[in-house]
């Protein structure tokens, strides 16, 4: 792998909380233009990793790099070149959509907000949004205009918790198809977290399959299932949340 | 220390637009001052007729009191309840991951301190004119260091309201509005501070509003404004804001390290 191009480099990271282990030992890389998927169960560790990428939580132990840089040393240079967006954070409801979206402009020190405030809702097909005020959108025009928040900045890394949930099918396929779109037309590199089998297939190059705080599969979704015989990724999933991991061979990696 | 005013400025004006998009928020800067000021106003003038005691000194020792302990009070509250505006919209995750600092952070919603500060004693400062013939100029030169020592400290109670609601969860949400409570029968607003029981006189004295509603009573008294009480007030500031910073600081680290930021953003 060609150093130049990592992204985003998470080395042996642990996260306890107590007696409890919410992470041991997670390492993983994010080359340009890929993007990862991190899948497990609920309390498989993806959002405590998520919150530890974002600098929400500080580790117990391990290190963050991204662009080459520590995570904790130059927080505010990395923050500038990264964005979120997730089903379970929100825009301020009672602004408009044009004012949150300046607000995060300015805050991501964007050159030429309105111009690409434009842009975005153009891109996203919500122009017609601009003066909604925010807290009256459906769930699928949220998701696309938060979605124009966390691209605000040109983002070299996304990290999306769930961006999915709670669309309705039709919504939700747009969404992968335009998260792909980006990541092959500007090399955007995406960490996905989801419960959503068919948002990992279609939208990550490779996942990592969480359980307990541990990495218990990583490679192709293709791949992942195959090497557990099992149908799919949504069957080996099922089979991990039912406690079936001896009876399918799984250890973790 | 690097620090971005464009950070602060787009931090602000988000506030700006959450109070523009919805007047009722202005009831609250608006209503509840007045309501007081208007109790204390009429009780005073009842006073006044009675004919008891040394008036019309002492009515303007009252309403005086409450239009500065409004001040102190709006300012504490332009820093907590700006961060719980980002917890009620489910918005502080957005702004934490984005790059803002925590002192830019913090400047930003004490900035909304003193906006708020402005809107509430304007209202006041008329009201009191135009109602009771109180009028706050009447403090002369020591008007400014006086609202400033006060918008001073409710900064730093802010800071640590917000630093124990960030540590104890949404549950504490009602230290926002308890916490200068807590501090008010010691803060001698309403009455000098010789009246409290000896051994707590120096603990009122620790708090950097007592020497300056000690200093508003000596004003209106017609004495010259005591620069000794001013001084005294901001040296206390410098150290409660140093113990707020640090108060602060130390529990974002602990909050970061339990993981209670994300919990206390998503609740």
């Amino acid at each position: 792998m060609n150093h130049s191009t990592v992204i985003l480099e998470a080395d042996k990271l642990v996260k306890t909380f107590g007696d409890s282990t919410a992470l041991d030992g997670l390492s993983f890389q994010v080359t340009k233009g890929e993007s990862l998927g991190l899948l497990g169960v609920n309390g498989a560790g993806k959002t405590t990793a998520m919150n530890l990428l974002l600098g929400l939580t500080t580790p117990t132990s391990g290190t963050i790099r991204m662009f080459g840089k520590d995570l904790w040393k130059h927080r505010i240079e990395i923050l500038k070149q990264v964005n979120f967006s997730s089903a379970y954070t929100s825009l301020p409801s009672n602004l408009l959509v044009w004012q949150n979206l300046t607000v995060f402009a300015r805050l991501y020190g964007v050159a030429k907000p309105k111009q690409r405030i434009e842009e975005l809702l153009e891109l996203l097909d919500i122009t017609h949004l601009r003066k909604s005020v925010t807290g009256t959108l459906s769930a699928g025009e949220s998701t696309r205009v938060n979605l124009a928040k966390a691209l605000l900045n040109e983002p070299r890394l996304l990290l999306l918790d769930e961006p999915t949930a709670s669309l309705d099918p039709d919504i939700a396929d747009r969404v992968r198809k335009l998260l792909r779109k980006l990541q092959a037309e500007r090399g955007l590199s995406i960490l996905y977290t989801s419960h959503n089998m068919r948002d990992i297939e279609e939208v990550c190059d490779r996942l990592i399959f969480l359980h307990g705080g541990k990495v218990l599969a990583e490679g192709t979704p293709g791949e992942v299932h195959e090497r557990f015989h099992r149908s799919s990724l949504e069957d080996l999933f099922i089979g991990v949340a039912r406690g079936e991991i001896d009876a399918i061979g799984l250890k973790p990696l | 220390m690097p620090f971005s005013f464009n950070t602060v400025s787009a931090l602000v004006l988000r506030y700006i637009y959450l109070y523009t998009r919805n007047p009722v928020r202005f009831v609250e800067l608006i209503f509840w001052p007045l309501v007081d000021l208007l109790m204390w106003g009429f009780l005073t003038v009842y006073l006044k007729k009675q004919g008891v005691g040394e008036f019309p000194t002492a009515i303007t020792y009252l309403i005086g009191g409450m239009i500065l302990w409004d001040v102190l009070f709006r300012s504490q509250q332009g820093v907590s309840i700006s961060f719980l505006e980002d917890v009620w919209t489910r918005n502080l995750l957005n702004i934490f991951v984005a790059p803002v600092r925590t002192v830019e952070y913090v400047a930003a919603t004490c900035v909304v301190g003193v906006l708020r500060v402005g809107v509430t004693l304007l209202v006041l400062v008329l009201v009191a004119s135009l109602a009771y013939q109180f009028h706050l100029t009447d403090l002369g030169f020591g008007l400014l260091p006086f609202l400033g020592n006060l918008i001073l400290f409710g900064w730093f109670l802010g800071m640590i309201s917000t630093a124990l609601i960030m540590r104890l969860g949404q549950a504490a949400e009602s230290l926002a509005w308890a916490v200068p409570f807590f501090i008010q029968p010691l803060a001698s607003v309403f009455y000098p501070v010789s009246v409290l029981p000896e051994w707590l006189q120096p603990i009122a004295m620790a708090l950097p509003c007592t020497p300056v509603f000690e200093g508003m009573r000596t004003v209106l008294a017609g004495q010259p404004v005591p620069w000794g009480s001013i001084q005294h007030a901001f040296i206390l500031n410098l150290i409660w804001g140093t113990i707020a910073g640090l108060f602060f600081a130390v529990n974002l680290r602990h909050v970061r390290k339990a993981g209670l930021l994300v919990k206390v953003a998503t609740q």
